[in-house]
Order: structure tokens, then C-alpha cells, then sequence
């Protein structure tokens, strides 16, 4: 529950962390796998369709995330979001998600 | 028997709960904040409906972490039953005590309405109250009950006889019409292989009084009352 507990933390709050520890963003995706039917996207197809855009074949709806994380290489906060990403932030059942991890520059985080 | 009845910051329908256990079949039912972390002492647990934590990010998602789920599971694992219902289920599941997930209605509107279940088996501390065949009148109300597992968990809950009640007609007839939300296999609730963790999306406790307009809902309490107490 310790990582559990973590990865809320990284959920819900952008805190500032020690000036030396390098701030990560990651933009996460998190989409219903494809065997899943997805009601939403249907319908936003079908609206596509009347609006004239007879060419719209498919359309899936999905969720997305950005977390800053502060930690002490790339890699490390790579890890830490697969984690989050794997306890919280996707079902598994469901969903499937993909993550890019950047260093943030100063003054662009959000609080 | 002792029943806790679990309210999460959002949770709703703990009171009907606890009204319907306490003061129509008297029992004690006591409502347990989910920052409890124990649960000893209590023969059953009772996951009612609501919008644990609003909703966010999945349903049932962020309530799986509160310091009452630990407790909830050991509860689990003793082989002591536990009931969910409507986000109660969607709790189960994301915790893991239930397989599957529950999704947005096929018909994307919120479903508020009288439904029929169809009982499909009468020897589970669930159901043992009616009869196999029987359908009862339980209310719905919910915009995530659509009830999704793959194909191979599909078939490992039909082989195992753990589809204990299907979405039906008031006949008790199983048909496309009768599902209300796109369940896969008319699913309205299943149980675990042990047979002592059961989550539903209707609400039994909105039709436990003749003044509400049915008392069917009152079979489900009253199995776990038979069979555990």
C-alpha cells in the first residue's frame, strides 16, 4: 500500500520538491483496449457522420493525464508513472495506456 | 447478525441500507467510516451505492485505496461475506475481490428506473431466498453498470455457475430488451469463486418496503440472513 499510497500523492498534487531534484512531466494516455466497445466514441462518430464527414470509419474516446513528478533521472520517473499508470491511473481490465516522460523547464509547472 | 455498512465520502444509500437491515429485519447495522481499518467483530460487510470520491478518474478507483479496504479484504479472504451494490460493485471489482469492470451504459444516459433480475441459481448466500427462476423487481440507477469481462472470463463464470442474477422482464425471461446498460450476457451480478463476495448494480434496499413499491429487494438481505446468520 506504501506505492499505492505514492502514486496518489503523485495523483493529486504538484508540490514543489527539493530545488536539486530535477521536475519530470508526463503526458499519459489512457484509452479503452480494443475489445472493449466504446459507446462513447460510437456516438461521437455518428455525430461526425451527420455533421457531413462521411468518411469518419472509427472513433475511440479515451482519457488524459498530466503529472509533474519530481525525480532523480528520466528513467526513474519513466518507472514511477508505469507504476501509477498500472495501480491507478488505468484498469487493466479495460484500458490499456501509453505515457511520453520530459524534463519540465523552469516556470512552467502548474500548481 | 452484525453487519457494517461502508460510507466513503460520496457514498449515498448507506442509510437505506442500514434502514432496511435494522429497523425492517433487525439486525444491527452499523454505518462504518471508511477511515476504519477494522472490521473485526462483524459477521458481513455491505458496499452501498453512491459516487465514492465523485467519480473521478474511474468509478470505484480512488475508494479501493481508503484504510477500510485492507480490512475489507482480510474480511474477504475469512471467508465472511461481503455484499456491493451499484458503486459498491464498481468498488469490488476495482479492487479486485470481483472480476470484470463496470462501464459507461451503451445508451450513454443515466438509467433510473424499476428492473427485473432474474435469479439463476438458489443455493448461494445471495439468492437462497427465492427460488432459481424467480424475478425480482430491483431498482437501477446508475451511468456505469454496463458490465464488461472478456471473452474467457465469460465463459469461466458461466462454467461456474457465477452469474447469480441477469438483467430480464418482469416474466423472468432473459432478452436484449430486458438489458438495460449493454452487460455483456444480461449480467447483473456475480459472485466470487468462493461464493461469499456478491456485487450488483440494483439497489435491493430502494425496494424492501411495500411503501416504495416492492419488496423484493428484501430476498437478497434476507438470503444473507439465512445463510450466515
Amino acid at each position: 500500500m506504501r506505492r499505492a499510497s505514492s502514486a496518489l500523492r503523485g495523483a493529486y498534487c504538484s508540490a514543489p520538491g527539493p530545488a536539486d531534484v530535477p521536475r519530470y512531466k508526463a503526458e499519459i494516455h489512457v484509452t479503452l483496449k480494443r475489445t472493449v466497445n466504446d459507446p462513447q466514441g460510437l456516438t461521437i462518430k455518428g455525430g461526425l457522420h451527420s455533421l457531413g464527414y462521411a468518411g469518419v470509419d472509427a472513433v475511440r474516446a479515451g482519457k488524459y493525464i498530466e503529472v509533474w513528478l519530481d525525480a532523480p533521472d528520466e528513467a526513474d520517473a519513466a518507472s514511477q508513472v508505469d507504476a501509477m499508470c498500472d495501480q491507478l491511473l488505468a484498469n487493466p481490465v479495460i484500458e490499456d495506456y501509453r505515457f511520453a516522460v520530459s524534463a519540465e523547464t523552469a516556470g512552467e509547472a502548474v500548481g | 447478525m452484525r453487519f457494517a455498512v461502508l460510507v466513503f465520502p460520496g457514498t449515498w444509500s448507506d442509510g437505506d441500507c442500514q434502514h432496511v437491515l435494522r429497523d425492517r429485519l433487525g439486525q444491527q447495522a452499523d454505518r462504518i467510516w471508511h477511515r476504519e481499518a477494522n472490521l473485526d467483530g462483524y459477521d458481513a460487510v455491505v458496499v452501498p451505492g453512491g459516487f465514492s470520491y465523485g467519480d473521478y478518474l474511474r468509478c470505484g478507483a480512488i475508494a479501493r485505496f481508503s484504510p477500510v479496504m485492507g480490512a475489507l479484504q482480510r474480511h474477504a479472504q475469512a471467508g465472511r461475506p461481503v455484499f456491493g451494490s451499484c458503486n459498491g460493485f464498481q468498488i469490488l471489482c476495482e479492487a479486485g475481490l470481483l472480476p470484470g469492470a463496470l462501464l459507461r451504459n451503451d445508451s450513454l444516459q443515466f438509467r433510473c428506473q424499476e428492473q427485473y433480475v432474474r435469479v439463476t441459481r438458489d443455493d448461494t448466500g445471495f439468492s437462497c431466498a427465492s427460488a432459481a427462476g424467480d424475478a425480482l423487481m430491483l431498482p437501477i440507477s446508475h451511468g456505469e453498470g454496463n458490465y464488461h469481462v472478456d471473452d474467457d472470463t465469460l465463459a469461466e463464470l458461466e462454467a461456474e455457475r457465477r452469474i447469480v442474477f441477469r438483467y430480464a422482464d418482469a416474466d423472468g425471461q432473459v432478452t436484449p430488451a430486458a438489458n438495460p446498460n449493454g452487460s455483456r450476457a444480461n449480467i447483473a451480478g456475480v459472485i466470487n469463486a468462493a461464493g461469499n463476495v456478491l456485487g450488483m448494480m440494483p439497489h435491493p434496499e430502494r425496494s424492501s418496503e411495500a411503501l416504495l413499491g416492492g419488496e423484493d429487494g428484501l430476498r437478497v438481505w434476507q438470503s444473507m440472513i439465512q445463510w450466515w446468520g
